[in-house]
């Protein structure tokens, strides 16, 4: 797919869809759109009945967080048209309490994919039929790849050989998850460590 | 009284069975609540995520290196296939070239990863459905596969042998010289396979007809792969949208007729031979083209040749800042996909212009198929879910993540 043609498929779209769409780009290669929440679903049908459009394929749908942001979470959608051999994605906003109108009145295939995002990052789909949690564990608490979620989570499962049962507790590190800073090079960790205190104290006597 | 009597077997007929999540034609663990009307399956509830392992979020937390072998466990049954979407994803953020010689050995060995994992679906899918003697032919073609990765990367399995910008290693001509005469020998064996299941009775009677795709379904259920060419679809990223040297490879696209679990059987089989086709081809060009470099030279993807870092400082220093800082890739977001054996494997990436990804998004493509389940399953009888779970080839380290 050429530059100049997606080029003119971005300015087709504004150009019907000028309420739904905010911005358009096209960078390495792949064209994204920057929708309206409220919009979606239209965007959508759109870009899914529209002849030049055609994207009758749903990839992809998935959840991107910026804690730092207003609207912390982006919901990205990637879209195929086999026919056309062409590619889509289109981009919203949302926080964590405003639904984002759910795609699987258009394909059925959203739904999994809208039960992820919401496993994953906590975002919610209006008229979804089913928004369970999909992959995490049953009973599972917490939104394991929002930011602020550690890595090592916060509870650890084993076989417990004398209650002759799987038990749940809180995760217990003999050593602190080192996450280095490598943006300033000469720093290394910025975290504390064990004998770090002792190096202050010496160097800064109070 | 008899009225009673009647209508209590009639609600006889209606339970709820649990299969899994350990059971051998599960092909992993997966766990479907099942609606049964007698032996009809009326709704199946797929649960997943028993292997769950947070992939994208330790994806997050590693540099861009140390994520790659990350994709190795996703489908363990083609690991560098996925290996290659990744690397694709960085390169394409990087804006990297591959060298020539690097980007034939990736197609050769992702070919042998399409064969490896076909290999094991149908090995297994036979076996679904009766056939005993099929899995231990495949999978003694397999093991020469594994063999084959373990000698260019040192593993039979989790390879880590693409590399952003190449491979890790070139290739030693002795190792290229065995593919090409497995490669003589592969048909022979496949014809083998073929002339047990292809025309069997039994096998055609469990799986023609069954587990039936359209067009519509397709679309709606965002398939990819054999899942749409077993429907008559010529849908192949490899010719649709080349990526690497697919389009100068000379290979047809087999595609099926009526979408239903035979058809998708007899697809696997011919893509096989198709890739044993372009193996070929690989071997003869980089015969043709001789020795190469295999990652970009002089750049910061690559490490220094070891002799070099025992004379140069500046080497030792890159060396050591490759393997613990790692590279930085530009800001901003890219989609790669490859066709993997099993579909559309697609990596959406999104940087922040340091040296870890900041999101990291894996589109495996037995997520969609799986979750077809239901509406491809239903109306049929409880033992054709087996042989529809077996076409559709799935695997739980890709789906579960």
């Amino acid at each position: 797919m050429s530059i100049e043609a997606l080029k003119d498929l971005a300015a087709h779209i504004e150009a019907t869809q000028g309420d739904a769409v905010r911005a358009s780009q096209i960078v390495v290669g792949e064209l994204t759109l920057l929708a309206e929440r409220d919009h979606i679903v239209r965007l959508l049908r759109f870009l899914r009945d529209d002849q030049q459009c055609n994207f009758e394929t749903l990839v992809d749908i998935c959840g991107v967080d910026y804690p730092e942001r207003s609207d912390r979470f982006e919901v990205v959608y990637h879209l195929l048209s086999m026919r056309m051999n062409h590619r889509i994605r289109v981009r919203i906003r949302t926080d964590e309490e405003t639904p984002v109108p759910s795609a699987t009145v258009l394909w059925p295939a959203a739904n999994w994919f809208e039960r992820e995002a919401f496993d994953m990052y906590g975002i919610q789909f209006a008229d979804h039929p089913d928004l369970r949690r999909i992959l995490t564990d049953y009973g599972f608490e917490g939104y394991p790849l929002r930011k602020d979620f550690p890595l090592t989570g916060h509870y650890e499962v084993r076989y417990d050989d004398l209650e002759k049962r799987v038990v749940y507790e809180p995760v217990k590190l003999t050593q602190e998850y080192r996450n280095f800073d490598f943006l300033s090079p000469w720093e290394g960790m910025t975290s504390q460590i064990p004998g770090d205190e002792k190096a202050v104290s010496e160097e800064a006597p109070e | 009284m008899a009225d009673t009597i009647h209508a209590s077997i009639e609600e006889d007929r209606k339970f709820t069975l649990n299969f899994g999540p350990q059971h051998p034609a599960a092909h992993g663990v997966l766990r479907m609540i099942m609606d049964l009307d007698g032996e009809v399956v009326t709704r199946i509830d797929s649960h997943i995520g028993l292997l769950h392992r947070g992939t994208e979020k330790l994806l997050e937390y590693k540099t861009y290196l140390q994520g790659l072998p990350y994709f190795d466990r996703l489908d363990y049954c083609s690991p560098m296939n996925q290996e290659h979407a990744w690397c694709l994803a960085i390169e394409k953020l990087l804006g990297v070239e591959v060298p020539r010689r690097a980007s034939l050995i990736r197609v050769m060995f992702s070919e042998i990863g399409r064969i490896m994992s076909h290999l094991l679906n149908i090995g297994t899918g036979v076996m679904d459905v009766g056939a005993l003697t099929p899995i231990t032919w495949c999978f003694e073609e397999r093991e020469k596969l594994c063999g084959f990765y373990e000698r260019a990367s040192g593993s039979r399995m989790h390879a880590a042998y693409f590399r952003p910008g190449g491979v890790h290693q070139d290739l030693p001509q002795a190792l290229i010289d065995d593919i090409a005469t497995w490669c003589d020998f592969f048909p022979t064996a496949m014809e083998r396979v073929e002339s047990l299941v292809t025309e069997n009775r039994i096998f055609k009677q469990r799986n023609v007809d069954i587990g039936v795709v359209d067009v519509k379904t397709i679309m709606e259920w965002g398939f990819s792969g054999v899942m749409v060419r077993g429907s008559g679809l010529t849908w192949d990223l490899r010719r649709s949208q080349p990526y690497e040297c697919y389009d100068e490879l000379d290979f047809k696209i087999p595609v099926g007729r009526n979408g239903d679990n035979y058809d998708r059987y007899v697809c696997r089989m011919e893509e096989m031979k198709e890739s044993t086709k372009i193996i070929q081809q690989c071997i003869e060009i980089l015969a043709k083209e001789g020795p190469g470099p295999v990652l970009p030279r002089d750049s910061k993807l690559s490490p220094p040749r070891r002799a070099e870092m025992k004379n140069s400082m500046e080497a030792l220093i890159h060396h050591f800042k490759l393997y613990t800082e790692g590279f930085h890739v530009p800001e901003g977001e890219c989609y790669a996909a490859v066709e993997a054996p099993k579909g559309e494997f697609g990596v959406y990436l999104v940087s922040d212009g340091t040296n870890k990804p900041y999101r990291a998004k894996i589109r495996a493509p037995g997520y969609p198929h799986l979750q077809a389940m239901d509406h491809l399953s239903k109306g049929h009888m409880l033992a054709d879910v087996s042989a529809i779970l077996g076409t559709l080839d799935i695997v739980f380290g890709e789906i579960d993540r």
